[in-house]
């Protein structure tokens, strides 16, 4: 019999867990010594898996994921929301001190 | 004059139902963690601007650093799988395995910033400073780099003390004087963690007044909530890893 916490999950569970984190942070590592991708490629790709690992640990380790929906969706929708602005402004800005050619 | 009419409320049943379905604690640190990925995120942000609006932005990381970052990155995965492993325990009512996964939490942590203070010493000792770097004119890059790393480090280093007085209580404050006479002792004067140690000296200070304070037997939510706020320091550093070494390689 499997060993359950009182979030439903097996101790097998948070071990695949772990595994696939530890997965995804060699592929960024092969990534960043190769450096086939170009920059922008690069920081999208990163910020992809990084995105993805940081979901697998709130939903499975901070068991997000057996929370009543109203505070899952609460508290992902309002921090997601305050990050686009944060990339709507930021990036397209620092994108236009290079285009601008400002030294 | 006015008099004050005292109600006694029936407290069986007066209460409305949590919104959320859980307890308020729970609840209070999620709302915390919630504003302080905003902090980091603007942290985060304040870096990337920097490195995207500066073609000369530094790339000082080479293969060692980068090395170093990555077992930096498997300590603190480790640590979040024996802190699971911890609440686990915990709920179950096994209170020996939650102090030894509690206990293996905190090695995690502490190697993780031990290794971290010794890539920033490396830094150091080739004249980066916060105001300055010595391979490009670029003065933010330092600015950024020990800012965000710096605040992180110190989230790490509070989750250690946590974890420690929910695992041990009052034995673990003459641990943690041990450990910050040790290491004031042992880090050279002209080194920045030979001020920096003194976080674990108010760490033991705040721990005392809580734990004489409010002496309790911190129970399964205790633990729960303490392994929310160390999960919250790994996933910061899932973002920091990415975009502040493998984005600034030099290989």
């Amino acid at each position: 019999m499997h060993d359950m916490t009182a979030h439903g999950e097996s101790k097998g569970t948070y071990l695949y867990v772990w595994g696939a984190l530890l997965l995804l942070t060699a592929v960024e590592v092969v990534l960043a010594y190769e450096q086939v991708l170009a920059p922008l490629h690069m920081l999208m790709v990163l910020l992809i898996l990084s995105v993805v690992k940081a979901g697998l640990i709130t939903m499975y380790f901070m068991h997000l994921k057996s929370e009543l929906p109203r505070m899952r969706w609460l508290l992902t929708v309002s921090v997601m929301a305050c990050f686009a602005l944060m990339w709507i402004f930021f990036f397209k800005d620092a994108q236009r001190v290079v285009d601008l050619g400002v030294k | 004059m006015a008099t004050v009419q005292h109600v006694v409320h029936d407290t069986q049943g007066s209460y409305e139902p949590s919104l959320f379905g859980t307890y308020s604690k729970k609840i209070g640190m999620w709302l915390f963690l919630a504003s302080d990925s905003l902090t980091f995120g603007a942290l985060l942000f304040a870096f990337s601007y920097g490195k995207i609006s500066n073609p000369a932005w530094p790339t000082p990381f080479g293969k060692e650093s980068i090395a170093n970052a990555t077992v930096m990155t498997a300590c603190l995965l480790s640590s979040s799988l024996t802190m699971v492993l911890a609440v686990m325990a915990a709920t179950r009512g096994d209170r020996s395995w939650t102090r030894n996964w509690l206990l293996a939490t905190m090695f995690f942590g502490a190697a993780f910033t031990v290794l971290h203070a010794m890539e920033w010493t490396k830094l150091l000792g080739k004249n980066m400073t916060p105001s300055g770097n010595p391979w490009s004119a670029v003065p933010l890059f330092g600015g950024t780099f020990f800012t965000l790393t710096g605040m992180h480090m110190l989230h790490v280093t509070i989750g250690v003390i946590y974890l420690g007085v929910i695992a041990l209580r009052k034995k673990f404050l003459p641990v943690l004087l041990a450990l910050w006479l040790v290491g004031w002792l042992v880090t050279p004067a002209s080194s920045v963690f030979h001020l920096g140690i003194h976080v674990l000296l108010v760490g033991a200070v705040i721990s005392a007044i809580v734990l004489f304070l409010k002496p309790k037997d911190y129970d399964a939510n205790d633990v729960e909530v303490s392994g929310l706020y160390w999960h919250f320091v790994d996933l910061v550093w899932m973002f920091i890893f990415p975009l502040v070494y493998l984005m600034s390689t030099k290989i």
